[in-house]
């Protein structure tokens, strides 16, 4: 089975339908799947469950699927960036789940680990708690998290080979290894897809075991939202 | 004159030991980066996934791949070490940071906090402040000591959604600094100014004061 694709439309053939839970890698717009999140919005495809850290912001990121209403429901933890998102959120047009950050990195890890639940004493005595079994251990009480797991999980590497092995490069990490596990198909876009043999294996964040599909991005805009500099000798 | 945000953060940079590992909230404790006191090295984490965070970029710098937890630009440092979420709330719910500061809407006397939720508002979402004072070994709040309108945010019971239960160690604000734990809440230092009398008005919360402030 080959992995890499030319581009992302084709990466995206065939495991797409309505209804769908699908993740995508990022933490803001940082180490997000630029190119594939194109290709999902012109896929067309309706009921999207997205399970994203961030929804983007109103241009760019998950954003470019509220614009066409192509999600039903997000679980993120934090979507401030957003008036698309607000309004629909407003409107009842538009679920929101919210979980802890480290809960829901953690549910990820944990649904690709094949664990379908932990205790945590994140969120214990808040909303977050509600319905959620709770349980004590040495005397502290924790509740109970699922694992998440996705059809398709959408993640950005910096560099990839042909066998689906990933770097990731700085603060662009995040979510996407946990996402890499929890796809029942992983699609990949790096910004440099090389040849087996030419990464180092012991560098290698992401075994290509998670990867099923793999794509070269093109055009990458890597968009900052918060552009914050100090002056030369400062 | 009651502390200015600046006083606040340098006074909770006063929190900071050789060798912490701390996590800066979003607002003023930001700020308090730059207070950190002479001869002490601490490392600070940054929870989308980066340990040992450097000063904001020079033009030249900047790297879209390395932002902090509020999305604003930043630099690596010698000792920068990366990592995904997962590890970094590893580190954070596993106890591994020394010392997390951060903001608040309310907090109440016996340490419950309310920061990331208004009914009837937008909610942004709590990010990862729940896991951070789940987590961190020491929580402290840097705030207004009172809301815009006035009204007190230190109160005998929080009325907003919480963040956390009885997670707050101590509040620094404009007052002056408040800790609490198992005996309830005391006030133990007054900012320059502010008299134990003033500072009940501001405050709903009952506290005690500390031997020798009046």
């Amino acid at each position: 089975m080959k992995k890499p694709y030319p581009e992302a439309t084709s990466a995206l053939e065939g495991v797409l339908f309505d209804g769908m839970t699908i993740m995508a890698g990022g933490f803001g717009l940082c180490g997000i799947p630029e190119n594939l999140i194109t290709a999902l919005r012109d896929s067309g495809i309706q009921n999207i469950t997205a399970i994203s850290n961030n929804a983007g912001i109103d241009d760019f990121g998950l954003g470019l699927l509220l614009q066409t209403r192509q999600i039903k429901k997000m679980v993120s933890s934090y979507v401030g960036e957003n008036k698309e998102f607000e309004r629909q959120y407003l409107a009842k047009e538009l679920e929101l789940e919210f979980n802890p950050q480290g809960t829901l990195a953690e549910r990820i890890r944990a649904g690709g680990a094949g664990i379908p639940g932990f205790y945590t004493k994140t969120g214990v005595g808040t909303l977050i708690a509600e319905g959620k079994e709770h349980k004590d251990f040495n005397g502290e009480t924790y509740i109970l998290e699922t694992g998440l797991i996705a059809d398709v999980s959408l993640v950005k590497a910096w560099k990839g080979d042909k066998e689906g092995n990933l770097i990731f490069r700085k603060t662009a990490r995040n979510f996407n290894p946990m996402m890499a596990t929890a796809g029942r198909i992983t699609i990949a876009e790096v910004e440099e897809l090389v040849e087996i043999g030419e990464l180092d294996p012991d560098q290698i964040h992401t075994p290509g075991i998670f990867v099923q599909r793999i794509i070269q991005s093109k055009d990458l805009e890597k968009r900052i939202e918060h552009r914050t500099t100090r002056k030369q000798g400062e | 004159m009651a502390w200015t945000r600046e006083d606040m953060a340098r006074r909770a940079a006063q929190e900071l030991r050789d060798g912490f590992y701390v996590n800066l909230g979003i607002g003023i404790p930001t700020l308090v980066a730059n207070f950190i006191p002479e001869g002490i090295s601490v490392t600070l984490q940054s929870e989308n996934g980066m340990l040992g965070m450097g000063p904001f970029p020079t033009e030249d710098e900047i790297d879209p791949d390395l932002i902090n937890a509020g999305k604003q630009t930043i630099t690596e440092l010698d000792s920068t070490s990366y990592f995904s979420s997962a590890d970094s709330f590893g580190m954070i719910r596993g106890g591994h940071i020394a010392l997390s500061i951060l903001g608040a809407m309310q907090v109440a006397e016996n340490g419950d906090l309310a920061n990331w939720m208004i009914p009837g508002k937008m909610v942004k979402g709590m990010g990862g402040a729940m896991d951070l004072v789940a987590g961190v070994k020491k929580v402290v709040v840097i705030m207004d000591h009172n809301a815009r309108d006035g009204s007190a945010k230190f109160l005998s019971e929080c009325t907003l959604p919480l963040t956390g239960v009885g997670v707050v160690d101590m509040i620094i604000s404009d007052v002056g600094v408040f800790t609490i734990d198992d005996n309830g809440a005391t006030l133990t230092e007054l900012a320059q100014g502010v008299t134990v009398d003033e500072a009940r008005q501001r405050t709903e919360a009952n506290f005690n004061v500390a031997e020798g402030l009046s």
